[in-house]
């Protein structure tokens, strides 16, 4: 599909949103542009951002690990198509001394995050915890300062299992969180947590192990403690999925799914001749789109994050080729 | 000057295209000096126009209401408008001895000499190194001290919050508390200083209590620079600040200010009533800051006219 | 006098000059503590790759900032092409012009212009430019740096304008040179070395903002020189390193943070020299 040296005249492309999967996709990127010349320009400013830039078409195309709500879709100038490009998890990770692994209930994880449980060694934490020899140091949250799909996943995940959490907090991209402190991006809270003894907060798999740093096992609706790795991040996403692939997968049916899973999108126009776009353009991003979602999860396992499974890049396949341009599709 | 004269005498002196070349010079000066104001302008109109809808929405309670929450689309300033207060104030207190210091040391005890000009160029340096390597030296350097500090008194040991923030804080603002007051201090008349010391006064009496005073609206010019400062600064606090939206309690807290929240959630804020309230506080900032500005200018101006 | 009374009086005197040397002394600390944390972690950094290649992928080693430098460079021009003509012009106009409503409100809009927040700078250039353009770009960096950089040339210009002794001015015009020659030939050539580290002093401030490049220039992970694109500055690199988990990041920071001091100094040293040197005495 692709020939190495295609320099004749390179065409870029300008893509802002989540940092979730801003590891993998600056490594795809990266060896995109190796191959075929191709430079994609994403910048980590948070799912907020995505969709936001995607809205004023400031970009070629958005990320977000939060899916459109119908309402900000109907606001879209145009009809935007969510592109699955891969499964991350979110997951708790902390700063404790010895890197032990922990096991929290759904209800213990809400209470540590509205602020309800404030010391490592509480009794609910050691109940679960037994084999664990807890530090007497009070639990520091780290949350994110900025528009978070990341956010919007765990926040989806605690609304549904913690009935307070759903009412005095809610579900989004940014919340009125009760306690803690902000950091920007994945790459923030990570660096935030490295940095403070005591420290707990949520943020992508990559983020974490690449850091070296523990993750907590989370109790699914199953009630297993499920470790967050590749393996069951893909088994929550064995689920039927819509045409649009806007689903949630937290809180997940699948009885050996971890909990707190989720695809991330790229959000592309589907009709790309607005504004004086060139039909190369769009042909490009159309390019990228399918070897995003074919070649490119090569690169998924080893930076941690999960491929998509076989059902998702069907339905990716024909939501990419469905992007017309003046009416025509572009990929055949 | 010259429009005095006579036309004839114009004619003589200067061609026509020379007459042209003049009035096209005066044209061009003028209109510059317009296109500043009309800039100047033209921000303070745009600000207040994008405000509009979070003005109309939240009216007065904007600045009284401490909830802050994007999912209900509340939007309430108070935070912000605390954070603000408290670290620029905090700075301004920890940062006035030294300022005063450096004001006293180079204004009267070594006017000349290499120590005097070691020191001034120590000080303009602290003024031009970039605020996000304040921030970045903060974050490895500060946070850890202030966190060791925090266990200690059995605070929450974030390390991060209004009193680190406020620490950075008053390093960056120290030239510019010290900029005018030492040149001020300098200007002090000979002779009220020597009639003090004629009357059997110290050094350090001469200093306190004649030297100071008379210096006093160099001294507040200074201040309200550093105040102006303080109060817009955006890089290094919001790197060591912990943002958080929610009112802080104690010194200890992580908040946020006016400045770091914009600089946190504007490229990201989709819904229109949040973007309107983040360009309300922008409003707020330029307003508050410009205020500060033209209240220094005032003072500055008095201190030229006893001087 | 009373001999104890003296005494205290003189201690006071002494410890009062030795609090204040102490205080001096003290706050010059921070800015050695931070110079020699720079160096000591980023001179490793820095290599002939970090000056010729742009960063490599997360977690990757090696690769270089050349695209922040040029970035930064490019930003700088599209800053200063607008903003040292129309604020050595303004600035001419306020030097000639003591009184008058033009003048006052100008002198006003220029020094409120000055103490305003870099941040709102940014979100300004953002509506202004990135919204119209649909797009971000360094042409709309370039001018938030630009609306930064114009109050100081005004003023520098305006300042050192008002030092030119009037003697000079009139013999010009008593030998019947056109005033705007006299202006043009005369007069600013005397000033500049005046206007010129108003300049610099201008670039060097604005080399190191970071907060108006976040909604404006946007970051560019690649080079760039097309002004209409997003590109990558150093002060936005640090920001984006520093604050991330990977310690191969951290060290590319303080590299960055070498060159961005290093630069700033520079200009801070070239503004000392012209002062020294260039300075027109009447």
């Amino acid at each position: 599909m692709f020939h190495a040296q295609s320099r004749a005249r390179t065409v870029d492309l300008l893509g802002g949103g989540a940092t979730f999967p801003y590891p993998l996709y600056s490594k795809m990127f990266y060896v995109y542009w190796k191959a075929t010349g191709i430079k994609v320009n994403y910048q980590p400013i948070g799912s907020g951002g995505g969709q936001r830039q995607i809205i004023t078409r400031t970009v070629d195309f958005g990320g977000s690990d939060a899916f459109m709500s119908d309402d900000a879709l109907a606001k879209a100038p145009a009809e935007i198509l969510h592109i699955p490009t891969c499964l991350g998890a979110v997951v708790v990770t902390y700063h404790l001394p010895g890197r032990p692994e922990l096991k929290f209930t759904r209800s213990l994880i809400a209470d540590i995050f509205l602020g309800k449980i404030t010391r490592w060694n509480d009794k609910r934490i050691g109940e679960i915890n037994p084999d664990i020899k807890l530090p007497e140091m009070d639990i520091l949250v780290v949350h994110r300062s900025d528009g978070s799909g990341t956010t919007f996943v765990f926040t989806d995940y605690l609304s549904k299992v913690n009935e307070e959490w759903d009412t005095r907090v809610g579900r989004g991209k940014a919340v009125n969180w009760p306690t803690g402190v902000g950091a920007k991006g994945n790459p923030g809270v990570t660096g935030l947590i490295k940095h403070l003894p005591g420290a707990i907060g949520y943020v992508e798999l990559g983020y974490a192990l690449l850091e070296r740093m523990p993750v907590a096992l989370l109790q699914n609706r199953a009630g297993r403690f499920i470790r967050p790795n590749s393996a069951s991040t893909s088994v929550a996403a064995n689920i039927p999925l819509p045409v649009d692939t806007r689903i949630s997968l937290t809180d997940t049916l699948s009885p050996d799914g971890y909990p707190v899973s989720s695809f991330t999108w790229i959000l592309a126009y589907k009709e790309q001749a607005y504004r004086k776009r060139s039909m190369e353009k769009a042909k490009e991003l159309a390019k990228l789109l399918w070897w995003m979602t074919h070649e490119g999860q090569q690169y998924a396992e080893s930076l941690y994050y999960a491929p998509l499974p076989d059902e998702a890049v069907r339905k990716a396949e024909e939501l990419i080729k469905s992007i017309s341009y003046d009416g025509k599709p572009i990929l055949e | 000057m010259m429009e005095n004269q006579s036309s004839n005498k114009a004619e003589i002196l200067f061609s026509r295209q020379d007459r042209r070349k003049e009035s096209a010079f005066q044209k061009t000066i003028l209109l510059s000096a317009l296109a500043v104001v009309v800039l100047f302008a033209t921000i303070f109109l745009s600000l207040v126009l994008s405000s509009f809808p979070s003005i109309e929405a939240f009216g007065l309670s904007f600045f009284y209401s401490k909830t802050w929450d994007p999912v209900s689309k509340t939007f309430g300033s108070l935070p912000f408008l605390l954070g603000t207060l408290l670290t620029s104030f905090l700075a301004l207190l920890i940062c006035l001895p030294f300022s005063l210091a450096i004001s006293v040391f180079i204004g009267e005890y070594f006017t000349k000499g290499l120590l005097s000009s070691f020191l001034k160029n120590v000080t303009e340096l602290l003024a031009g190194i970039p605020s996000v390597i304040y921030g970045f030296w903060a974050l490895f350097v500060l946070v850890p001290i202030v966190r060791n500090f925090e266990t200690k008194l059995g605070v929450l040991p974030y390390g991060v919050g209004i009193l680190t923030a406020s620490l950075i804080l008053s390093v960056m603002i120290v030239p510019y508390a010290a900029s005018i007051g030492r040149e001020v201090i300098a200007l002090v008349p000979a002779d009220i200083k020597e009639a003090a010391y004629a009357l059997g006064a110290t050094r350090r009496e001469v200093i306190t209590k004649v030297v100071l005073p008379y210096a006093r609206s160099g001294i507040t010019a200074g201040i309200l620079l550093a105040l102006g400062r303080a109060l817009g600064e955006t890089m290094a606090v919001t790197m060591v600040i912990g943002n958080s939206n929610i009112l802080p309690h104690s010194l200890f807290s992580p908040g946020n200010t006016m400045a770091s929240v914009i600089a946190n959630e504007f490229t990201e804020a989709t819904h229109r009533l949040h973007v309107s309230s983040l360009m309300e506080i922008g409003l707020l900032l330029f307003l508050v800051t410009a205020i500060i500005n033209i209240l220094g200018r005032y003072v500055i101006k008095k201190v030229s006219v006893e001087a | 006098m009373d001999r104890s009374r003296l005494t205290l009086r003189l201690l006071k005197d002494r410890v009062f000059k030795v609090i204040v040397i102490f205080l001096c002394f003290l706050s010059m600390v921070p800015l050695f503590l931070i110079l020699s944390y720079i160096v000591k972690n980023g001179l490793a950094s820095l290599n002939w790759e970090f000056f010729v290649e742009i960063p490599k992928p997360v977690g990757e080693k090696g690769g270089g900032i050349v695209n922040a430098i040029v970035g930064s460079f490019l930003l700088v021009i599209v800053a200063s092409l607008p903003s040292i003509p129309l604020g050595i012009a303004a600035g001419v106009y306020l030097s000639e012009h003591r009184g008058g409503k033009v003048a006052y409100l100008g002198r006003l809009a220029a020094d409120v212009l000055q103490g305003t927040p870099s941040i709102v700078i940014g979100i300004i250039a953002y509506l202004w430019i990135v919204v119209t353009m649909k797009g971000f770009s360094a042409l709309s960096g370039g001018i938030a740096l630009g609306i930064m950089m114009l109050p100081v040339i005004v003023r520098a210009t305006e300042e050192t304008l008002k030092l030119i002794p009037d003697a000079l001015k009139e013999a010009s015009l008593a030998l019947g040179v056109p005033y705007y020659r006299t202006m043009l030939k005369v007069v600013l050539p005397a000033s500049v070395s005046g206007i010129t580290t108003g300049v610099l002093i201008s670039i060097a401030r604005v080399a190191g903002e970071t907060a108006p490049l976040l909604f404006t220039a946007f970051g560019n992970a690649f080079m760039n020189w097309n002004i209409i694109k997003p590109v990558n500055a150093l002060p936005l690199l640090i920001y984006n390193y520093a604050t991330s988990p990977y310690p191969e990041w951290h060290r590319v920071a303080w590299g960055a943070s070498c060159v961005l001091v290093g630069f700033v100094l520079a200009l801070n040293l070239m503004v000392r020299i012209i002062v020294g040197r260039w300075k027109v005495q009447f």
